[in-house]
């Protein structure tokens, strides 16, 4: 121990497994039958996704005054959560991509599983702006089309922004997945005696034969994705962020938001797939896979991003000072100590604070206290949200029309049908999908890779 | 019976990865253009070894990029500033910098999307699950732990003798003879099979019923109905609430509406004549108001200059002149009284004229009935 080779990288998995091994452990939840804990999730799930199904059902029906959005506060519930699950969705693309880019091998091992969260988490944030607009039949509005009004889009909105932003985020994830899927899908195929199974990873692998002349531009058309991926990911929540930015709202119009909230995203997207990993490590036996140095990475990322979260919220509080602009400084004065104080210093303790312990290398490795904090960074996070969004609203320019914005039974009902949404996907997904990347952890097991040396 | 299949080539296993990049190497060497390696996943100096030229995938998507940029960019000039201009937040027309976003998505998507098409369908062929290496023994081992080496009988030094004698000499295992599938040969085109048709048939059937059941029926249901039917009473319409049965109801007694004081002199012409005053003045304005509204509701009887030669070509009696001794005696209110009241066969002009209009009218009469009867201090 008291020379630290470093030089030498360290393996990113655990125990020298064969490939044969690597095959079986990540192809067996696809193989068995789940068991009684599973299904015992997945019921939960479904009954929280249920429960969200009846309150949009009555949404639909009774229409959105079912919900707490009012004058002033118009964007409420429905932008919050928008906003949280959008960030939710950034660690994905940002292992999948950045971290590729970057040449960082530990990558590999969560990058499926990270890639999956996303595109769950795309779809459930895509929910919350159809809803918002009141008449969810009518997205085709959102999307510039010669129309019987003669009318376009404005293009020069941040709300059509983010339609194309969204959407482009979600293809561009799902292609990256489906494109990293392909040769796990065609070694199942291999695998497989059921021949329902067969058919199935037949069609979707589309006949991968594992060529090297098909994995050379399979490499480089990874290559060229992870490099639009990266400015991409960046791109989404800069213009989420512009939502906000580009108003002239006290507390929302600043340039500090497109880094800030990217750097939230970040922060909250993962959290959130280090919760997730805890359990599928665990569940699935893939400790090897998944190290503990994996997620001493991942929580180091966390406390990076929670201190850019941290100085994000104290710039703020410069510039409102320093801009000199009263709105400004009324609206931040608002927010931590008027009626939405409470909000504000949950978000402060869960998103600066907790976060901090991440410095001692005992708790960056200790799983129960790693994945509390996590816990509280999603917390924090939502309530991030919360807070920009209701606090400038319920307090704007003009006095008269202030109000206190309350959500409904209804609103948490979504809220909550979200959360069923996203899990029962993660559920179905961790049965009907490899989610560890075979071929990708292959390559990075030790004696994968030929030595240069003797030939 | 061996003889009857076609050989598609030669396989060889190889147990790390070291070995399988020799043998690339001396396979390529050895001047075989068609063969291929096939790996669990991609090996590092694999494409130096079998001589590959770098992949052309980026300028794919380059050019696709690049057509998605100038795309986007030229639909947006044209709904912006060609299709329909509109000027939003005081930006110009071409709003450049609020175009950026937009124009960085769909170069981002177009690329994205078109690039691993590209690479799927032109680079690979694919979709292709009949390939003669599927579903062999050699397939199922290089797609789990082995390395694999395929030498094709269709390259132009292909020798079957050589070929294996080549992979002994490398130390591979289980060289084997791939040959296509006979049943995928003679496999026919089963497009125009009974039983395919009869499946288009359904999904036809199937996709039309439920094209016409979703624009038909379901964007017309509850809560979907485009606000047709709303919990309101239209005009005419009955209604259970009121003791009458009518869903129009009548003002409160003695409403007033806004700008309209209800005429007080109703069949009292001498009330009229006594209390009511002309409170315009005669001015180019009221005038010129009074002669556009008598031209269009009083001459078709009256006649353009009040003489009572009628337009209407003896379908409606003609009026009396209204250059008459007793009409020019009259009082303004007198003649007020019969435009809101009507007099004998002519009915109320109440509903047309606004009260300003109604004064601006009994002006312009005084002004015919002035011009044909001109007095001597007129000139002056």
């Amino acid at each position: 121990m008291s020379t630290i080779d470093f030089t030498r990288e360290l393996p990113v998995i655990e125990g020298r497994p064969s490939l044969r091994e690597i095959d079986d452990i990540i192809a067996k939840p696809l193989e068995s039958k789940p068991d009684i804990k599973y299904y015992i999730a997945l019921s939960i799930t479904l009954t929280m996704l249920l429960i969200g199904a009846v309150a949009l059902g009555f949404s639909f029906y009774y229409g959105t005054g079912l919900w707490g959005n009012n004058n002033p506060v118009g964007w409420g519930f429905p932008i919050v959560n928008f906003v949280f699950w959008v960030g939710i969705g950034h660690a994905g693309t940002l292992i999948s991509a950045i971290l590729f880019l970057l040449r960082q091998r530990w990558r590999n091992g969560i990058a499926r599983f990270a890639e999956g969260m996303t595109i769950f988490a795309v779809i459930t944030a895509g929910i919350f702006p159809l809803i918002h607009v009141g008449r969810p039949w009518l997205p085709l509005y959102l999307i510039p089309h010669p129309n019987q009004h003669s009318i376009w889009v404005n293009f020069t909105s941040p709300l059509l922004w983010d339609v194309f932003a969204v959407s482009t985020y979600f293809t561009v994830s799902f292609i990256f997945w489906y494109v990293g899927l392909i040769p796990d899908l065609a070694t199942l195929r291999d695998r497989t005696k059921n021949r329902i199974k067969k058919i199935i990873y037949s069609v979707t692998s589309l006949g991968w034969r594992h060529s090297n002349r098909h994995w050379q531009h399979y490499e480089m058309v990874y290559l060229i994705l992870a490099g639009f991926a990266t400015p991409l990911v960046l791109s989404v929540h800069t213009i989420v962020s512009f939502d906000f930015a580009v108003s002239i709202m006290p507390g929302w119009h600043t340039t500090i938001f497109p880094p800030y909230f990217v750097a939230g995203a970040v922060f909250s997207g993962f959290a959130m797939v280090q919760n997730v990993l805890i359990f599928i490590r665990k569940i699935f036996n893939y400790e090897h896979i998944i190290t503990i140095d994996t997620l001493e990475r991942m929580n180091k990322i966390i406390l990076l991003t929670g201190s850019l979260v941290g100085y994000a919220y104290a710039m703020e509080f410069f510039i409102a000072w320093y801009s000199g602009v009263q709105a400004e400084q009324f609206a931040f004065l608002n927010r931590a100590f008027g009626p939405y104080a409470w909000a504000y210093w949950i978000m402060v303790t869960c998103n600066v604070v907790f976060p901090q312990l991440f410095w001692l290398r005992r708790i960056r490795r200790y799983i129960p206290v790693m994945f509390v904090i996590a816990v509280f960074v999603n917390v924090g996070m939502w309530f991030e949200r919360f807070v920009i969004t209701v606090t400038s609203l319920s307090r704007d320019y003009l006095p008269a029309s202030w109000a206190y914005y309350s959500p409904t039974l209804t609103d948490g009902a979504i809220l909550l049908g979200s959360f069923g949404l996203f899990f029962t996907c993660l559920l179905l997904f961790t049965k009907t999908l490899p989610v560890v990347s075979i071929a990708e952890v292959k390559a990075v097991v030790e004696g994968s890779q030929p030595s240069h040396g003797d030939h | 019976m061996l003889d009857d299949k076609i050989l598609f080539g030669y396989t060889g296993l190889f147990n790390s990865p070291n070995e399988i990049i020799r043998a690339a190497e001396k396979v390529s060497d050895a001047g075989y253009k068609k063969y291929d390696v096939n790996t669990p996943y991609p090996l590092h100096g694999m494409n130096s070894a079998m001589k590959l030229p770098p992949s052309k995938l980026g300028y794919a998507a380059l050019i696709f990029g690049l057509s998605g940029m100038l795309a986007a960019l030229a639909i947006m000039y044209w709904v912006a500033v060609i299709d329909y201009p509109l000027i939003i937040g005081g930006k110009p027309f071409f709003a450049f910098p609020a175009f950026v976003p937009v124009i960085f998505e769909v170069t981002v998507l177009s690329a994205s999307i078109a690039t691993v098409l590209t690479m799927i369908s032109i680079f690979f062929k694919f979709p292709n699950i009949s390939h003669p290496l599927h579903d062999t023994d050699y397939m199922k081992a290089v797609s789990s732990d082995k390395y694999g080496i395929c030498i094709q009988a269709d390259d132009a030094i292909f020798n079957e003798t050589e070929v294996k004698n080549l992979l002994e000499k490398l130390n591979a295992h289980e060289i084997k003879p791939i040959y296509y599938d006979d049943n995928e040969i003679k496999h026919k085109n089963t497009v125009f099979e009974p039983r395919f048709l009869i499946l288009l048939l359904f999904v036809a059937l199937i996709t039309a019923g439920a094209t016409y059941f979703a624009m038909n029926k379901l964007l017309y249901a509850v809560p979907f109905n485009w606000m047709e039917t709303q919990e309101k009473l239209n005009v005419q319409e009955s209604s259970v609430f009121f003791s009458d049965g009518f869903g129009m109801r009548n003002p409160v007694d003695g409403t007033v509406s806004r700008g309209n004081l209800p005429y007080q002199f109703n069949g009292n012409p001498e009330a009229a004549s006594t209390y009511l005053k002309n409170p315009l003045f005669p001015d180019d304005k009221n005038i010129s108001i009074g002669k556009a509204k008598y031209d269009t509701y009083c001459s078709p009887c009256h006649g353009y200059f009040g003489e009572g030669n009628s337009r209407m070509r003896g379908q409606f009696p003609n009026p009396p002149t209204l250059h008459s001794e007793k009409v020019r005696n009259w009082k303004d209110g007198s003649i007020y009284h019969v435009i809101v009241d009507g007099q004998n066969i002519m009915s109320s002009y109440a509903s047309q004229l606004t009260y300003q209009e109604r004064w601006a009218v009994v002006l312009y009469i005084r002004v015919l009935q002035r011009s044909l009867n001109a007095m001597e201090s007129d000139l002056e």
